[in-house]
């Protein structure tokens, strides 16, 4: 069991005019699943891939435990990376399958066999063992591969996208039994992935990456609830997040008829501000105040409808930076969804608001 | 979204094959061979023409790299399979998507090494097969490769004079570097090391390989053929300004190992008492590229090292040492290496290539001139070993009928059924 340190890891490929990985500090904890998300280039599979000894280190150090590894040679880091390799064979055992690589690396034979009893129970796999792969299946084929890496005892799992070959069911599945397969053995985990749902149902943090900078590194439900600035508030959360450009008045921020209430301290002077609000935060105001919203498509899911509109008087701001004009999306109860060309009025659920400056894209206060 | 295929050199009857039918139910007669085994993809032997292409079931975006990173390596020159196409936007009957498919042609005269070891071999196959690989190796990281999934299932043998030359298969899990790092080739060659072994523990299991074979020992040479080969053709040596012979020598050196120096960087010290040399672009092929230029026959490395002997033979055998080798070269083509290659009965074409068989005569010849205490002529080692030995050689021109077992990412067996009840017989793609 081991923690894991990025202090100050940095790497810059020959030839790039900026690194790839900019200094970045992370402790992982004794036995927890660190999620790296962030959009393709971000530098996430980069610096798994430092982690692994895979990409040399050229500033700062990694730490495993408290050894330095920064300059080992992968295979004298103990690490694995899961997933990474699926060969199954097909005339050894299960057993042999699950523990040949013990083998190579010159492990006693009780010493094996004791691991893959263990590793077989944690996998439900006991009454298989004697079996060949071909007797089981599909998913008993993958809990093998697993199984695999987990003899090995590593200190650290290192994860790389491993359900990009997936299909959208399967994915879902199977981040289901990784996650809680990590849980129970309670080995540091480190998984990359590009998809937030996936790091947001899957890890104990979420570090969130883009362009070589680490922008935030919390748990789930605190980073959903506080982004730390605008790039996160955008990139977590599905649907996204609303983000607007507002201009601050006496008490808040305007939002179309409504004024927002922030506290001028927070707000320090600014004289615009960025504002989000996440669809299902908002609420139909009856009384007419609030911002105007005209509906252009009413999306019904059941319990809940999405309205996407355009909102009066007020810039949508263009996170993915796509150039395109991007709708108002609100969250309203799906038994009574307004029609199509109707127009609402929509205010803010007290206390679930985000302000960020609107220069640097920092949060505002709490 | 309509059915698109993009391929390098498009083939009409590409548009003939059942693409709204997913890969597993392809009806027999349209295969080259029977599947078997467990796969990490579907992956089917499909005829087209005359030839034989192999079809994966496979995401689009990773069908669409790989088919990308296979061009890019075949344009470097890298032994690898022949990318020829990605086929996407696949629906069935009742337009469900399908995954999309990456179509390579079939390496004639190629063998799965687990088709060399169900054959009577000679008992250091396996070392062949490792030195062959780690050529390969050598050669896919000097151009900056990082495999990420070396195997022997991964990789394709041909014959090459009585060693093996080998060739990429799968680059699904490749990238291509400016240079690769020690850490990542280190990372390649401990997973070259594992998967062999666990390949070779896999054929004695199946009792295709000697239990007394040490599989630990065969992989790990790969990683000790791998660090001499490498060490040679990147490693720099000073010596003394008067022994610049040795600048001379490591070039034949290397030209030895089957490589061409292209750029090498000599350095002096201060006091010009001492130089260093280091060979900066190696390539590989130096002997084939040689008969190439002088006969137009593109053959693998030891063929062409074999070949270029006996028209070194001819030569002097002629008398003709002062003439123009291009000449000499022209001749021997004409009057020995065509006549001899072109004796083989059509019906046994199927058993080696050209190179190999003419390999094989020059052995022949050299065992029976042996045996029989008298030089033997080559057209009667011809008609000896037609006769005798070729006859009862196996078919190696389409050789598909693999079964590299490997996980399926993909696990697309009933569901919930996982965990309860007996395990279904799965079906059986082939190789990944």
């Amino acid at each position: 069991m081991a923690t894991v340190t990025f202090k100050d890891a940095t790497r810059h490929y020959p030839g790039n005019p900026k690194p790839t990985i900019d200094k970045l500090n992370i402790d992982i904890n004794d036995g927890e699943l660190m999620v790296f998300v962030g959009p393709s280039g971000c530098g996430k599979s980069t610096s798994l891939r430092m982690l692994a000894g895979l990409e040399e280190v050229n500033g700062g150090q990694i730490f495993i435990g408290d050894r330095d590894v920064t300059n080992l040679s992968p295979k004298d880091r103990d690490v694995a990376m899961v997933f990474q390799n699926y060969a199954l064979y097909p005339h050894m055992s299960v057993a042999d399958n699950m523990g040949f690589a013990l083998k190579i690396a010159g492990v006693a034979k009780d010493e094996i066999k004791k691991r893959v009893d263990e590793a077989a129970k944690i996998l439900d796999l006991a009454p298989y063992l004697e079996r060949k792969p071909k007797a089981l299946s599909g998913g008993q084929r993958q809990r093998v591969a697993m199984g695999r890496a987990i003899v090995r005892s590593p200190q650290v799992f290192l994860m790389d996208e491993p359900l990009s070959n997936l299909d959208a069911k399967l994915r879902v599945q199977t981040r289901t039994q990784i996650a809680s397969l990590q849980r129970r053995l309670g080995v540091t985990t480190l998984y990359v992935t590009h998809d937030q749902t996936e790091a947001m149902t899957m890890g104990d943090r979420v570090a969130v990456l883009k362009d070589g900078y680490l922008m935030q590194c919390d748990a789930p439900r605190y980073m959903y609830d506080h982004p730390n600035n605008v790039f996160v508030a955008g990139f977590i959360g599905s649907p996204a997040m609303n983000l607007l450009d507002l201009p601050v008045v006496d008490g808040g921020v305007k939002l179309g008829g409504y004024v927002v209430p922030v506290s001028r301290e927070d707000l320090g002077g600014a004289t615009h501000v960025t504002y989000g609000i996440r669809p299902e935060d908002m609420d139909l105001s009856t009384d007419g105040t609030g911002l105007e919203l005209v509906v252009d498509v009413v999306e019904e899911l059941g319990a809940d409808a999405y309205i996407y509109g355009t909102a009066a008087g007020v810039n949508q701001i263009d996170t993915d930076g796509d150039g395109g004009s991007k709708p108002f999306l609100a969250r309203v109860d799906g038994r009574r969804p307004p029609k199509r060309g109707e127009t609402v009025h929509l205010k803010p659920k007290p206390n679930h608001s985000h302000v960020f400056n609107a220069d640097s894209g920092q949060r505002l206060g709490k | 979204m309509p059915l698109q295929i993009t391929a390098a050199k498009p083939n009409p009857e590409l548009l003939d094959l059942p693409w709204s039918m997913p890969l597993a139910q392809w009806p027999e007669e349209l295969l080259a061979a029977l599947p078997r085994g467990i796969s990490r993809h579907i992956v089917r032997f499909v005829r087209l023409g005359d030839r034989v292409m192999a079809v994966k079931e496979i995401n689009a975006e990773i069908g669409a790299r790989e088919y990308a990173m296979l061009r890019m390596l075949e344009r470097l020159g890298l032994p690898c399979v022949e990318a020829l196409g990605v086929v996407t936007g696949r629906v069935d009957a009742d337009g469900e998507p399908l995954d999309a498919c990456l179509l390579t042609r079939h390496l004639k005269f190629s063998l799965p090494y687990r088709a060399l070891f169900s054959q009577a071999l000679r008992p250091d196959t396996a070392g062949r097969l490792i030195d062959a690989l780690a050529v390969l190796l050598v050669r896919l990281h000097l151009d900056g490769f990082f495999w990420g999934d070396v195997s022997l299932s991964n990789t394709l043998f041909r014959r090459d004079a009585g060693a093996y030359s080998a060739y990429l298969v799968d680059a699904e899990t490749g990238e291509l570097r400016p240079t690769l790092s020690v850490g990542q080739r280190e990372h390649d060659l401990e997973v070259a090391r594992v998967n062999i072994a666990g390949e070779l523990m896999d054929l004695q299991a199946g009792g295709f390989l000697d239990e007394s074979a040490d599989a630990v020992e065969i992989s790990g040479q790969l990683c000790a053929r791998y660090r001499s080969l490498w060490g040679e053709l990147t490693g720099s040596e000073s010596f003394g300004a008067e022994d610049r012979w040795r600048v001379d020598e490591r070039i034949r050196r290397l030209n030895d190992l089957g490589f061409d120096v292209d750029e090498l960087a000599i350095s002096t010290d201060i006091d010009g008492t001492h130089l260093q040399i280091q060979p900066k672009v190696v390539d590989a092929g130096h002997h084939s590229r040689r008969l190439l230029r002088l006969t137009g026959l593109d053959v693998e490395e030891n063929q062409a090292r074999r070949l270029l002997n006996d028209l070194d033979s001819f030569r002097m055998a002629t008398g003709r040492q002062g003439e123009s080798e291009e000449f000499v070269a022209a001749d021997w083509a004409e009057r020995i290496y065509e006549p001899t290659v072109r004796s083989v009965p059509p019906e046994l074409r199927g058993k080696l290539e050209p190179a190999e068989f003419f390999h094989e005569v020059l052995e022949h010849r050299w065992y029976l001139s042996e045996r029989r205490g008298k030089d033997v002529s080559t057209a009667d080692a011809v008609a000896d070993y037609v006769a005798v030995v070729l006859p009862a050689k196996p078919d190696e021109d389409s050789v598909v009928g693999v079964d590299t077992v490997q996980m399926p990412v993909v696990a697309r067996l009933p569901r919930p059924a996982d965990r309860s009840g007996p395990a279904r017989p799965t079906q059986g793609p082939a190789p990944s």
